[in-house]
């Protein structure tokens, strides 16, 4: 056996996952469950889809050099997928409803993400479920350190990871990654509404940060999908 | 002590309600039905409710037994909805107010829905799914305002399945949804149909426009009956799919379905199994209260008007835009 006995670490809506050692390895096992609300044959095909999408972007993203946990098998059958272990690490959600936003390093975490956001859709992957809670931090060696420094997170020396690409897909168009960038603005209201300025130094770090590239047609796109949910006149 | 009565007619159903202390004295109710193929119409819809609410005003002072001197407060729906129709109830709750001498209060549709269903129900603080022909929302309370987590951002489920039922020529009498629910509870064979959730938002458009296109060449190989199963199992699983994403974002162990779509049985027994899954509870009404009525509007207002909101007679418009996250919630902690 390389598979150490696996412990629950938590169970989400979708997905149980695990932590065990797999090949002497920290290993995180996302094991996506029968759901027995929804008819069986959709509920095999979902768990494909989403089984499928998140190890392709993955690899996508690493050839992009974005950092997410490493990939280390897929198991259709079993529903499983096996993924590298960040022991140490705090959600960007947690980040914020701890330390607020007023601190240091708040500002220059918030241009991160809208610098990663804006190399994801270069890229063509559109996350499908951007949200705080699928945005870590992890503490980031620096030059000549062997071991991670207790006050990584008071230093800011942060690296983010992202993760739960489940939603996700790799060929996308301006209509999803104007959804994409939608679905988080609205994430953010509803989890952080008493921060207000968060989406707006995100947008402005995503639009700015790949000056040879032209951001203009997304952004577009992202008004008209915002203009379309606001307008609706919800009837009834 | 808060005697109220409550008007509502932003789409096809008019009601009348009276609420005294959270009781229910009176709730009574028109539907405008248009032939089977055919949607209703602002104009159409307007006329049916300027002709019966004279008839279901009557209706409800003599179930509750009240007279108008009684009442503390007039409230009527000042949105969302369609114009034409959300006017008339607006203009009768005006001249009502002036003729009784009795305040006046505008209420939002969609609080109406929640506060309703979290009277009927006595759920404590509930995600609430809100899903009927013009709204899918998923919205949870926080700090003074039902915040809105998810929601459609096309089209609303129940304008899915009425639409749907317009393609098949389904009877509209009581309702579409209803005959689409009859119609599933006899289907057999599955038919994969688009499944559209992002992040904790859904979309049903590409669903009903592969349905109105390809209508025909489907009917050769699967029964009206199997086509509203799948269409229901489909559009189901989106919802409680990104309802227990919200539970599990808000670490809720309560749900309550609100809305005309929720009265659905299927969709109910289908959210119960997936919060039997995680220990938690789910909150239906039927009929009476799921689809819209005057009671919730007076229940609502009445909660309003205990906590101190007041109307002025000039603000007494309609909108058709009011978005339930715009409502200052004075009356939870």
């Amino acid at each position: 056996m390389d598979e150490s006995e696996p412990q629950l670490l938590k169970q989400g809506a979708e997905a149980r996952v695990y932590i065990c050692k797999y090949l002497g390895r920290d290993t995180v096992i996302k094991e996506r469950f029968q759901k027995k609300y929804r008819h069986p044959d959709l509920d095999v095909e979902i768990v494909k889809e989403r089984i499928r999408n998140e190890a392709r972007s993955i690899l996508r993203c690493k050839f992009a050099n974005i950092r997410t946990p490493a990939l280390y098998l897929v198991d259709f059958e079993r529903r499983k997928i096996y993924m590298e272990y960040l022991a140490t690490n705090i959600t960007v959600k947690d980040f914020i409803a701890k330390h607020g936003t007023a601190n240091e390093h708040f500002e220059k975490i918030a241009k991160t993400i809208g610098e990663t956001l804006r190399k994801l859709h270069d890229n063509n992957i559109v996350h499908g479920d951007l949200t705080t809670s699928n945005m870590l931090l992890i503490p980031k060696l620096q030059a000549g350190a062997e071991q991670i420094d207790p006050a990584w997170l008071a230093k800011g020396h942060v690296e983010l990871v992202m993760i739960d690409f489940g939603l996700s897909y790799t060929d996308a168009s301006i209509e999803d990654k104007g959804v994409d960038l939608y679905v988080l603005e609205r994430a953010l209201l509803s989890t952080h509404s008493n921060y207000e300025d968060l989406f707006a130094i995100i947008l402005k770090a995503y639009v700015v940060s790949n000056p040879k590239g032209n951001a203009n047609e997304t952004i577009k796109r992202f008004e008209e999908v915002r203009a379309r949910g606001r307008k609706r006149t919800m009837v009834g | 002590m808060v005697l109220a009565i409550g008007f509502e007619g932003s789409a096809n159903k008019l009601g009348v309600g009276i609420v005294r202390d959270g009781q229910i004295i009176a709730n009574c109710r028109r539907t405008y039905i248009t032939p089977p193929g055919q949607g209703f119409l602002p104009r159409e819809t307007a006329e049916h409710h300027q002709q019966k609410v004279h008839e279901v005003l009557k209706e409800a002072l003599d179930q509750s037994g009240i007279t108008p001197d009684q009442i503390d407060v007039i409230c009527y729906t000042k949105g969302p909805g369609m114009g034409a129709p959300l006017m008339v109830c607006a203009i009768v709750a005006r001249t009502l107010s002036l003729m009784w001498k009795k305040p006046l209060l505008g209420i939002n549709h969609c609080i109406g829905h929640i506060e309703m269903g979290r009277l009927i129900t006595n759920a404590y603080n509930p995600t609430v799914l809100y899903v009927s022909g013009g709204n899918t929302q998923i919205i949870a309370y926080d700090r003074r305002r039902y915040r809105i987590f998810g929601e459609t951002i096309d089209i609303a489920v129940g304008n899915c399945l009425d639409r749907f039922a317009r393609v098949l020529k389904l009877s509209n009498e009581p309702s579409p949804g209803y005959n689409i629910e009859q119609a599933a509870k006899r289907g057999k064979k599955y038919l994969p149909l688009p499944y559209c959730v992002k992040g904790m938002d859904v979309s049903f458009s590409g669903i009903l426009s592969l349905m109105e296109t390809k209508i025909d060449e489907l009917l050769k190989t699967y029964t009206p009956d199997d086509l509203c199963y799948s269409l229901q199992e489909t559009v189901f699983a989106m919802l409680v799919e990104i309802t227990e994403r919200a539970m599990a974002h808000c670490g809720s162990d309560e749900v309550l379905i609100v809305g005309g779509v929720g009265c659905n049985v299927r969709l109910q027994e289908m959210m119960g199994v997936m919060c039997k899954e995680r220990d938690a509870r789910v909150f239906a009404t039927d009929e009476r209260f799921c689809i819209d009525n005057g009671v919730m509007i007076a229940w609502a207002g009445a909660l309003a008007y205990s906590s101190g909101t007041r109307m002025d007679f000039s603000e007494s418009y309609i909108t058709q835009r009011y978005r339930t996250d715009d409502v200052e919630v004075t009356w939870r902690d």
